[in-house]
């Protein structure tokens, strides 16, 4: 078997090879080498000081919390956290106050980790390491490009926010494959509290490594990197018309050219930035300023034994719960939301988890910020309402989005009994639904009889007589239960 | 042995004098001579009259202004002052005022000193004659004609011409003992980390050390006792326990071991007199109770040739923030590139430019290895030949120039032979020692000549015994006479 037939994306006789440049701001208080506020969205050129805007004679300091949060990283991700230095990343850019950027380059803190997919696929990790944020230039006219620009403005607030760069091996076979690697790495990296992952926002940068290869080969071939891919969507779709551009040169037998290409979201196209040959000289070297970085066998295992539970992990547990698998897009969303402890609290009273999994993952996940405020309890109470038949699925989907905005707003009633009173959704007793069913039972023998013989698709013809007759009180999954056991019981 | 840097302090905390009469005096020198020998960039006399008399209020109100009280003290100009220009005597930096106080000055501020000026240096401490100035040479204040040395030749001259009791410089291949040599006065390179680089604009951040310029090795001691220990804001600060200078003014050199390192003596260029004089101060010390030998430091032999790859590289990455964007001189261009080029071809004088080039090229992938690496690999073995010497010997002891204070312009053609003016002085900021430079005699022109005391890291304590040992035996040679001293 291939590796494209295992990727299952490799197109035509081509496969996709991608690896993965994830830039992640840190969410500490303070910049990476000063004092200044680490925040977004501010007046610009307000949190700055002579550090983060390598005044002369200034020198940085590093920000033990900063070292700590890319620690976390590198430990959810199953590196190594080793004895590491700093050097300078020298080249001329304007939002870089000291022409150089201060970065780790052949000794990073993390090294050889690896990521699991939820479909359990395994990505290798390179390394993952410290560096500091440029500022942000805004180039007013001339295409928004700096060379055609009437003038600029640089915003340095941003100079100096810590980033953890997080490499992967070329180990992604396709587009949907590397939106998932940073869908999981970013629940990873919000789960160790160490970003907010806001792609929106710039929190999270992504650039793809690119290139294809004939299905069944071993070698990598010629690869372009691409940047400004600014949402998981446009990730996907610069891999898709990268690898399409990449084939189609291939196949008229012209060769790849390695290069940076940048990604135009508006004309949905990849466009050469420079080439290899015209890439810049960093001319690398220790950072002078900086001492050698060992954290401490002992501080290494206290960020260990911290670590909070991570995705996988929860959608082990989720997966334990409710009996779906924990690669599930249902398991993945509720864990992606932080909405499983909503799980855990309805295991806990013996609930049915596996409907629960289904409400948190549709009806709770589309107002998941009214989510925030869901009494757990009230939550349990719903689905226990549900799952006994004291609610049809209509039903509680109603209560539930109605008990959402009560919890969002802190306005109405957030028990969800009252708020079925008042609804007017009267409980459904158990025997009145069985005195129900019984009477549709009796009123098509022929189908009955042939249900019990094993044609089960009648059920939901059952189902349907069960509901007319009780203008919708009746719970689906209640009444094929029932259906269920009168057949077991031999009518 | 009070120097004058210490009597001024003694005076004016007893209140037998007043910070404002002590800081007229050296205004009055400065007035004298500065037109002739150019010691400042810029001279802070309002300033320094009203430090002076925030002083003078302490002590009236009983308070103690701080060990340097009313001491005055004159800055290398690319030490930061909080809204005074630091130039680095470079047009690339015009108009720029600095924000914040570099550490020393705070410390400086702190223990009373009075700041009466910025020095001028060779342009961003490039240079070992003070001529590489955008703003002009400072002359030797023994001899107009000749070179104070650099690149801290302003704060050399300023202290050998009395215009300051005491003046900072920074060291970063000899910048500090090679001025003070050839001028006449104590210059002290610390251990690296024992003072904050931080507000020192930097040339080569592995090697910049901020260190003091004394008539005396007392006053040089109570200096650098002054701004030594660990700085939060500099992470090559040294953390821990700080040598004490003054502890090793009076404890003599009796039973020290002391080396005369061989390939120093040896040096390229080094003169007859100069040897001599390094010889007589052997003699002197053996006299005093040392026990002094000849020791060979192999590496230090290529201490020059690693240096001048290591600190143009640092320097090519240091100086790249001078882009015409943020701050000082911008010359305008047609499109971002060309402001860069233009501003910096205008704004960084020719051996600057020198620097950066070779430093970039250092860098460069593919030449890396062969350079930068290799210069670090030297480096190394650097230190561990001083380490295998120090198992022997408490100090080292060398000429600090091969030379005596050289004729302006001798040298400004011919790069290599300015470069060599530091050989001595190069291998200390290499391995991170202190080294020291006292006045000891003069040279066959009468002018100057200093031996240079070398000590393991950290090494302070005992490296100021020999050097005080030596400024005792050096009063019964005959030197040139202290200009400063010949003044009121």
């Amino acid at each position: 078997m291939t590796a494209g037939a295992v990727a299952g994306e490799a197109v035509g006789a081509w496969e996709t090879v991608v690896g993965l440049e994830v830039h992640c701001e840190l969410r500490t208080e303070t910049k990476l080498f000063c004092g200044c506020r680490n925040a977004f969205g501010e007046e610009p050129n307000t949190n700055i000081c002579p550090v983060c805007l390598g005044l002369p004679g200034s020198l940085p300091v590093l920000n033990e919390r900063a070292v700590e949060y890319a620690m976390r990283i590198g430990t959810a991700l199953h590196c190594t956290v080793v004895p590491s230095v700093f050097h300078r990343k020298n080249y001329f850019y304007p939002d870089m106050p000291k022409d150089y950027q201060i970065s780790q380059y052949d000794l990073p803190i993390n090294i050889d980790g690896r990521l699991e997919l939820p479909g359990g696929k395994e990505v290798g990790i390179v390394r993952a390491h410290i560096e500091e944020d440029t500022g942000k230039s805004t180039h007013v006219g001339g295409g928004g490009r700096i060379h055609e620009a009437a003038h600029s403005l640089v915003d340095y607030n941003r100079a100096g926010v810590p980033l953890v760069e997080i490499v992967s091996h070329p180990d992604l076979r396709g587009a949907d494959e590397a939106k998932a690697y940073v869908e999981e790495l970013r629940a990873i990296l919000v789960a160790t509290g160490s970003s907010d992952g806001k792609m929106e926002e710039g929190s999270l940068r992504v650039d793809a490594n690119v290139s294809v290869r004939p299905a069944g080969s071993q070698e990598l071939g010629t690869r372009c990197e691409i940047k400004n891919m600014n949402s998981l969507r446009s990730l996907g779709r610069a891999i898709e018309y990268e690898v399409a551009r990449q084939i189609a040169l291939v196949e008229s037998g012209q060769p790849v050219v390695q290069e940076t290409r940048h990604w135009n979201e508006a004309d949905g196209q990849t466009h050469s930035m420079r080439s290899k040959e015209e890439a810049e000289d960093y001319r690398y070297f220790r950072e002078p300023d900086l001492v050698p970085l060992e954290p401490s066998a002992e501080w290494v295992a206290a960020v260990a034994a911290a670590l909070p539970p991570l995705p996988a992990e929860r959608r082990g547990r989720v997966a334990a719960a409710s009996g779906l698998d924990a690669g599930a897009d249902a398991v993945v969303t509720v864990v992606n939301l932080d909405l499983d402890p909503f799980v855990t609290a309805v295991a806990g009273v013996r609930g049915n988890a596996e409907l629960a999994v289904r409400r948190l993952a549709n009806e709770v996940a589309a107002s998941v910020d009214q989510a925030r405020h869901l009494d757990p309890d009230a939550f349990c109470r719903l689905i226990q309402m549900e799952d006994r038949g004291e609610l049809s699925t209509a039903q509680a989907r109603t209560v539930l989005k109605e008990l959402l905005a009560a919890s969002g707003s802190g306005r109405g009633a957030t028990d969800p009994a009252a708020i079925a009173a008042g609804l007017g959704f009267e409980a459904m007793a158990d025997d009145a639904l069985g005195a129900a069913v019984d009477e549709v039972i009796a009123a098509n023998p022929a189908e009955w009889a042939r249900y019990c013989e094993g044609e089960d698709k009648l059920a939901g013809l059952f189902v349907g007589q069960v509901k007319r007759a009780t203008q919708g009180k009746a719970d689906p999954a209640a009444v094929s239960a029932l259906l269920r056991t009168r057949r077991q019981s031999g009518g | 042995m009070t120097g004058p840097g210490g009597a001024i302090a003694a005076d004016v905390r007893a209140g037998r004098r007043t910070a404002r009469d002590v800081l007229e005096d050296h205004l009055g020198r400065i007035e004298g001579r500065e037109a002739e020998i150019h010691a400042f960039n810029r001279v802070l006399a309002d300033e320094a009259r009203s430090a002076a008399g925030e002083v003078d209020r302490a002590v009236a109100a009983g308070q103690d202004p701080g060990p340097l009280a009313g001491v005055p003290v004159a800055l290398k100009d690319n030490l930061c002052t909080r809204g005074i220009p630091t130039t680095c005597s470079s047009r690339i930096l015009d108009g720029w005022l600095p924000p914040y106080d570099a550490t020393v000055v705070s410390q400086l501020r702190r223990a009373g000193a009075v700041i009466v000026g910025k020095t001028n240096l060779d342009e961003f401490a490039m240079g070992s004659s003070t001529e590489n100035s955008a703003f002009g040479p400072t002359r030797n204040p023994h001899d107009l004609s000749r070179v104070p040395g650099g690149s801290s030749g302003g704060s050399a001259a300023s202290v050998a011409a009395g215009f300051s009791a005491l003046a900072l410089g920074s060291d970063t291949g000899g910048s500090i003992r090679q001025p003070a040599a050839l001028c006449g006065v104590v210059g002290v390179k610390p251990t690296y980390g024992l003072v904050s680089r931080y507000g020192l604009v930097a040339f080569a951040s592995s090697l910049d050390q901020i260190g003091p310029f004394a008539t005396t090795v007392a006053d040089a001691a109570l200096l650098l006792d002054a701004i030594s220990g660990h700085d939060a804001m500099d992470s090559t600060s040294l953390p821990g326990e700080v040598p004490s200078a003054a502890a090793g003014l009076d404890q003599g050199v009796e039973g020290l071991s002391i080396g005369l390192i061989s390939e120093l003596m040896n040096a390229d260029g080094m003169e007859p007199d100069v040897l001599a004089r390094c010889r007589q101060a052997a003699d002197a010390l053996t006299a005093a109770g040392a026990k002094v030998d000849e020791v060979s430091v192999p590496a230090v032999a290529f201490g020059v040739t690693a240096y001048y790859l290591i600190a143009p590289a640092e320097a090519s990455s240091n100086l790249a923030r001078y882009d015409g964007v943020r701050y000082g001189l911008r010359v305008p261009g047609t499109d971002i590139t060309a402001m860069y080029g233009a501003t910096r071809s205008a704004g960084f004088g020719a051996e600057v430019k020198r620097r950066i080039m070779l430093g970039t090229y250092a860098l460069s992938a593919g030449y890396y290895d062969a350079y930068y690496g290799k210069a670090q690999r030297v480096r190394t073995l650097i230190v561990r030949d001083f380490e295998a010497a120090y198992e022997r010997f408490d100090v080292l002891l060398a000429p600090t120039t091969p030379s005596t204070a050289f004729e302006i312009g001798a040298k400004t053609g011919d790069p290599l032979a300015m470069y060599l003016s530091d050989v001595c002085t190069i291998p200390s900021n290499l391995a991170g020692h202190p080294a020291m430079t006292v006045p000891f005699g003069g040279g066959d022109d009468g002018l100057p000549i200093g031996v240079q005391v070398l000590a393991p890291a950290l090494g302070e304590t005992v490296m100021f015994r020999v050097a005080a040992t030596l400024e005792r035996a050096a009063l019964g040679q005959a030197g040139p006479d202290r200009p400063g001293e010949t003044a009121p």
